[in-house]
């Protein structure tokens, strides 16, 4: 009822933004309250985030990370399955690429090893989110606890391997050794330097090239295939897809991987990219993000970079913040991307019944004048 | 003293309700336009309209749950402003609601008097409310068991008690929406009759209806709305269906289905000892039986939840065969032969299905979307990798077309259209294969008259085209002038079978309710006593 | 666009490098922050006491994920920081590179060792107090069986583990040593609750004494062995006045000492690049002994252990580290 009366300019765009400019009010007033500047505070977190070379490069290597989680979430989502499960099968798919890089990098040049990084990065995170699929759709065990469940077992997983297997001998830290410089991905500051350009050093790699095509893929994937139409159906009425002749269970365990797959290319940001190796905790909360940015961008791809840009401005411009003022902490700037979650994520509904009165009224009011 | 009587009997003679210029917006939608209604005290009154006429939200206003935009509503000559269901009922106003609000697990008693407790002491509310349950089942003829578990009551029963729910609070004016739709012919029989009780002592009832003969066999007067607006009102005595149909939709309208008689040949699908489980054990279809010939049209009738919808689950493949076989067009289908609902498709059979916003469609779907629903793996919709988006739009494109679906926009979403286009663009992508059997539930439920019309005739042209066809239908009507060959299910049997020609509502009544079901069980009984 | 702003900051740096001229010294913590309750607040303990001994306030961040160690580190010493301090073992590849980029700045590092000409590494050798404590432990035991709860599971903490059992079966040959892990994940560092657990099922093994090498877990090890009669030995730093009486002993790891160094050498210019490792030679790690726990350590028991402190210090004992080769003998 209410999708028809609102335009949909008004349902993507400016209730999002109210939903952000409320919580940075309700930041403003906790900054106040520890006795900062909110202009001063905002000025900071915008200007780390967007300000200098350095700070856009971060940012956009957040921004790297939360797409790959957020398309993982929303391709979950279109079929009706919540996937709690980025953050782990992100880590286990980070192994993967680990592995593929480890035992082909003294070979092989990145262009080269990149397909097979993310054959197996996929292949990993697909397998780690294929066993909660398999037990929703086939044994009836709820995909968001199971999923939360692999969480901790990947976490496990990967501090013993890290802490007995892969870790290098004779070091402190539970990390592997580091991949081959060749089989790194290129940084963005050395793609601008064959043009000739110099940029500041950042992570920024170009995986940030792969999160776009994956965006576009994504998009084909749900709205011109068969499988993308059989999701979507899924998502929205499981039986109408049964009626349709849609096999459910298979389809369900395939978008599952499908989301795992996705989530896992942020291993190829960090494992291949950024960090050059595997090390504990690499992924540092991406997979949960993701789940705001799917819910904020509508879990479509053009929504998913729009809010992965704003969260990656967030982990950015917070560090910057808590950099640059001393008294505003890190968990304060948690709690300002914590705000951010709860008005756009758990109370994007929230403001919208007044929206839509307001419409509705400056609507009339319009329809009358032209009477 | 003088002057005294004068008021009660000009309160005696005002309406019990009078509704003046009553106005509602739903955004752009005007849903009731200047409203004018008066329902005399000690009558039945109906209202009549398509979906979307403006019926549910006019009662809506008057019980409270919507806010009119403008306008009056008197009750008993008294302006009044009613702005939640609790000032309805202190006003006088009682609701039956389709659904029935009540607790499955709670007694009758306590379902009565829940919400409008005397006493903060259970047990001295139950004592009263005991006292007043019985005087009122009296008083109204009312009879029902206050200490039944209301779950365990017919569904007539059931609504017995929602009556009684209404009058315990005082109501003078009762308002039923729908209320004939889960009844059998018996018990709306049995339902009219207590209506015409309550008329007798005095009390209003308004009846908001799409059947046009429950019209005309219990109200006083009638109100016909069409598109928001109200087009007529008349004294029952002086109208007929024909003329309330077309007030209805607008314009001329066939009420008969007009058929030539039918000519049945081989067996297209046949139903051989189906029997479904669900996974309480209960079974839903029992050893049912049946066949469907080319060039007929098979009808099954029956209080709904007898077993109807499973069966047409099984029959097109949305259930697996767990017990017995089907064979359609030669191929068998058993338990070690399972094929889903595209398999099914591929031999020929289409399927329209009972409820469209749970099966038949997805209405956060664009129509064109909707318009593949079960085709969508053949090649004329699919390149080599992705769908071909622009076959789907002209295959949706030319359905509009060819079956006056409205509005023709393709890209339009499902759930924008009105019901009776959503049943057409459903019926336009089953039987557009022209397919060799076809399944159809409740072909016209929620749909406008108009549309009804055009529906039975193509379901006609593909019977004539020597197809062969089964719908199922919980309007008797319906059963009796679309089909040529009728089954009564009751709880997931087959209880009677007979020619659409030999049927009528008194026969089709009692085997639905499996009253004069089995002859030999009665007989036996008979010789017992 | 870029490049211009670019060299404005250069410029604006260059001007403020030309001016400055007193100390800005500087530490990153690392993702446990500076209020962990061990490690990371040891560091703050020492940094705060050199603002307050000097007057000369610092700059400081607290990590939340991997990438803004570099980050950091590379901020810092951007903004003229000297010293810069860096906190923990996972910051070592990150200061690595940034120290690479700053051949002029000073950078300390705390338990890693980064080999380059302007960083300070400061190392511990865990297990040699740890060995002392573990003598003490098996002396005091009467079930002659003594309880490890450590941390997360690291390869650091399992050399805490194995100092540990080489002094307590050094000190009693055929003693138990019962261990056990907190935890796979940063959350195993603050888990009072499962401390608790796991120290109540030791005592319910036979164990009587029981060392936590677990940060904040570590409380809740202590109050199990309180509640329960038993005996608790602290870590990294004195922690015996929490509980007197059941609190046998702690393990100190001057990592405060070695913060407040770095920083007081660059200050006087004593600061050296290079390895320092701390053990019990150096003072870097010890045992407490204090009024707290000394009706606890008998004479016997404690000139045992210091026997034992000045053997290893002449290298006549020779405690394994874990991390030389990921083994241990002794369990």
């Amino acid at each position: 009822m209410s999708n028809k009366t609102l335009p949909t300019w008004i349902d993507v765009g400016v209730i999002p933004l109210i939903n952000v400019c409320l919580a940075f009010l309700v930041s403003g007033f906790v900054i106040l309250l520890i006795g900062e500047s909110p202009l001063e505070a905002v000025q900071w977190m915008i200007t780390g985030a967007f300000g200098y070379a350095e700070g856009i490069g971060y940012t956009l290597y957040y921004t790297t990370n939360f797409i790959f989680t957020g398309l993982a979430v929303a391709v979950a989502f279109h079929a009706g399955l919540f996937n709690i499960g980025g953050e782990g099968q992100a880590y286990i798919g980070g192994l993967g690429v680990g592995l593929m890089c480890m035992s082909l990098d003294s070979f092989m040049p990145w262009w080269a090893l990149i397909p097979f990084a993310i054959a197996a990065g996929a292949a990993f995170g697909a397998a780690w989110a294929f066993i909660p699929a398999y037990l929703q759709a086939y044994r009836g065990s709820h995909v968001v606890i199971t999923t939360i469940m692999f969480n901790f077992i990947a976490s496990a997983l990967m501090v013993y391997l890290l802490v007995n297997v892969l870790i290098e001998p004779g070091t402190m830290s539970p990390q592997s050794r580091v991949i081959a410089d060749a089989a790194i991905l290129p940084s963005m500051r050395d793609v601008f330097a064959v043009f000739g350009i110099n940029i500041a050093n950042s992570p920024l790699n170009i995986a940030i090239f792969l999160a776009l095509i994956c965006c576009v893929l994504v998009w084909l994937l749900l709205w011109h295939t068969r499988l993308g139409y059989a999701i979507r159906m899924i998502g929205f009425n499981e039986q109408a897809a049964v009626y349709s002749g849609i096999n459910t269970r298979r389809t369900i365990v395939i978008t599952m991987c499908i989301s795992g797959a996705l989530a896992a290319m942020v291993g190829i940001n960090e494992v291949m990219g950024a960090q050059g190796r595997v090390l504990l905790d690499y992924v540092a909360g991406a997979g949960f993000t993701g789940i705001a940015v799917s819910l904020m961008g509508r879990n479509h791809p053009v929504g998913i970079i729009i809010a992965s840009l704003l969260f990656g401005a967030l982990y950015q411009g917070g560090a910057e913040l808590s950099f640059e003022v001393p008294s505003i902490t890190r968990d304060l700037v948690v709690v300002i991307q914590g705000l951010v979650i709860l008005f756009c994520g758990a109370l994007s509904l929230m403001i919208k019944p007044t929206i839509e009165k307001l419409f509705l009224r400056f609507f009339a009011a319009k329809e009358r004048a032209n009477v | 003293m003088l002057s005294q009587d004068n008021t009660s009997q000009g309160a005696a003679r005002s309406p019990a309700i009078d509704l003046r210029k009553i106005n509602k917006s739903f955004g752009p939608v005007k849903a009731n336009k200047d409203v004018d209604l008066i329902v005399a005290k000690g009558s039945i009154h109906g209202i009549i309209g398509e979906n979307g006429a403006g019926k549910s939200t006019l009662m809506s206003i008057l019980y409270g749950f919507y806010a009119a935009d403008s306008g009056e509503i008197w009750v008993n000559g008294k302006l009044t402003s009613i702005h939640s269901s609790k000032d309805a009922i202190a006003t006088g106003i009682g609701m039956v609601h389709q659904h029935f609000m009540l607790i499955d697990t709670f007694t009758v008693l306590e379902n009565v008097m829940l919400g409008a407790e005397q006493s903060s002491s259970l047990q001295q509310s139950k004592k009263s409310a005991r006292a007043e349950l019985q005087r009122l089942s009296e008083e109204f003829g009312l009879a029902v068991d206050p200490d039944a578990i209301t779950g365990d009551l017919a569904v007539g029963l059931q609504q017995r008690v929602e009556i009684l729910k209404a009058l315990y609070r005082g109501a003078e004016i009762l308002i039923l929406d729908e209320p004939t739709g889960v009844l059998t012919p018996q018990e709306v029989q049995q339902l009219f009759d207590i209506l015409s009780a309550l008329r007798e002592r005095g009390v209003s009832v308004m009846l908001i209806t799409h059947k046009l003969q429950e019209i005309i066999a219990i109200t006083d007067e009638v109100t016909v709305m069409r598109g928001g607006t109200m087009v007529a009102t008349r004294e029952t005595a002086e109208t007929n269906k024909e003329e309330l149909a077309e007030l209805m939709v607008g314009r001329k309208v066939l009420l008969r289905v007009d058929k030539e008689p039918a000519k049945p040949q081989q067996v297209l699908l046949e139903a051989k000892n189906l029997t479904l489980l669900d996974s309480a054990g209960i079974a839903r279809l029992d050893d049912v039986s049946l066949q469907v010939r080319a060039g007929e049209i098979l009808g099954i009738a029956g209080v709904s939840g007898n077993g109807q919808t499973e069966l047409l689950d099984v029959l097109s493949g949305v259930a697996a065969v767990q017990q017995g076989s089907i064979v359609l067009n030669g191929v068998t289908i058993d338990k070690d032969n399972v094929l889903n609902a595209k398999d099914f498709r591929h031999l020929s059979l289409g399927h329209v299905a009972e409820d469209r916003h749970k099966q038949g469609m997805v209405t956060e779907f664009s129509a064109r979307e909707c318009a593949i629903m079960g085709f969508q793996d053949e090649p004329e919709f699919n390149g080599r990798l992705l769908m071909d988006n622009a076959a789907v739009t002209e295959h949706c494109a030319n359905l509009m077309q060819q079956f006056d679906v409205r509005p023709n926009n393709p890209h339009l979403k499902a759930a924008n259209f009105s019901g009776g286009n959503q049943q057409k663009l459903c019926i336009a992508r089953e039987i557009e294969r022209q397919p060799k059997v076809l399944l159809v539930g409740q072909p016209t439920r929620g749909v406008d008259i108009g549309a009804i019309e055009f529906i039975h005739q193509q379901i006609v042209s593909l019977r004539d085209a020597g197809n062969a066809v089964l719908v199922v239908s919980v309007e008797l009507e319906e059963v009796m002038s679309l089909c040529d060959r009728i089954v009564v299910m009751f709880e997931g049997r087959i209880v009677g079978e007979m020619a659409a020609v030999n049927a009528d509502a008194q026969k089709l009544g009692l085997l639905m309710g499996n009253a004069g079901g089995d002859d030999s069980d009665n007989s036996a009984t008979g010789v017992v006593s | 666009m870029k490049r211009q702003l670019l060299m404005l900051t250069a410029a604006v740096a260059f001007a403020s490098s030309a001016a400055a001229v007193e100390l800005k010294p500087a530490v990153v913590f690392d993702m446990g922050g500076k209020f962990d309750k061990s490690f990371n607040q040891g560091v703050y303990e020492g940094v705060e006491r050199f603002k307050k001994e000097t007057g000369i306030t610092y700059r400081e961040f607290e990590v939340t994920n991997p990438s803004q160690r570099e980050q950091a580190i590379r901020k810092m010493a951007q903004r003229e920081a000297n010293p810069v301090l860096a906190i923990g073992f996972a910051q070592a590849t990150a200061l690595e590179k940034v120290a690479k980029d700053f051949p002029g700045t000073k950078f300390s590092i705390i338990d890693a060792v980064v080999s380059l000409p302007n960083v300070q590494s400061i190392v511990f050798k865990e297990h040699e107090g740890s060995f002392l404590v573990g003598m003490l432990a098996a002396m005091k035991s009467q079930t002659k069986a003594v309880g490890f709860v450590g941390g997360m599971d690291i390869p650091l903490i399992r050399r805490f583990n194995c100092g540990y059992a080489q002094g307590a079966k050094y000190a009693v040959s055929d003693v138990n040593v019962i261990s056990n892990m907190t935890g796979s994940t940063p959350s195993a560092w603050n888990d009072p609750v499962k401390g608790g657990e796991l120290a109540r099922s030791q005592f319910d093994r036979g164990a009587d004494v029981v060392f936590a090498a677990a940060g904040g877990t570590g409380v809740g090890v202590y109050q199990a062995a309180k509640d329960a009669g038993k005996y608790a030995i602290g870590v990294d730093s004195n922690q015996n006045h929490m509980h007197p009486g059941t609190m046998l002993t702690s393990m100190t790891k001057q990592v405060g000492v070695a913060s407040y160094n770095a920083f007081k050498g660059v200050k006087e210019g004593t600061w050296q690049a290079g390895v320092s490792v701390l053990g019990l030679a150096e003072g870097g790690v010890s045992w407490a002994y204090d009024e707290h726990n000394k009706d606890l350590i008998t004479a016997e028991m404690k000139a045992a252990v210091e026997k034992a402190q000045a053997d290893i210090i002449s290298g006549k004992i020779v405690v394994h580290d874990y991390m030389s080769n990921n083994e241990c003998p002794s369990l």
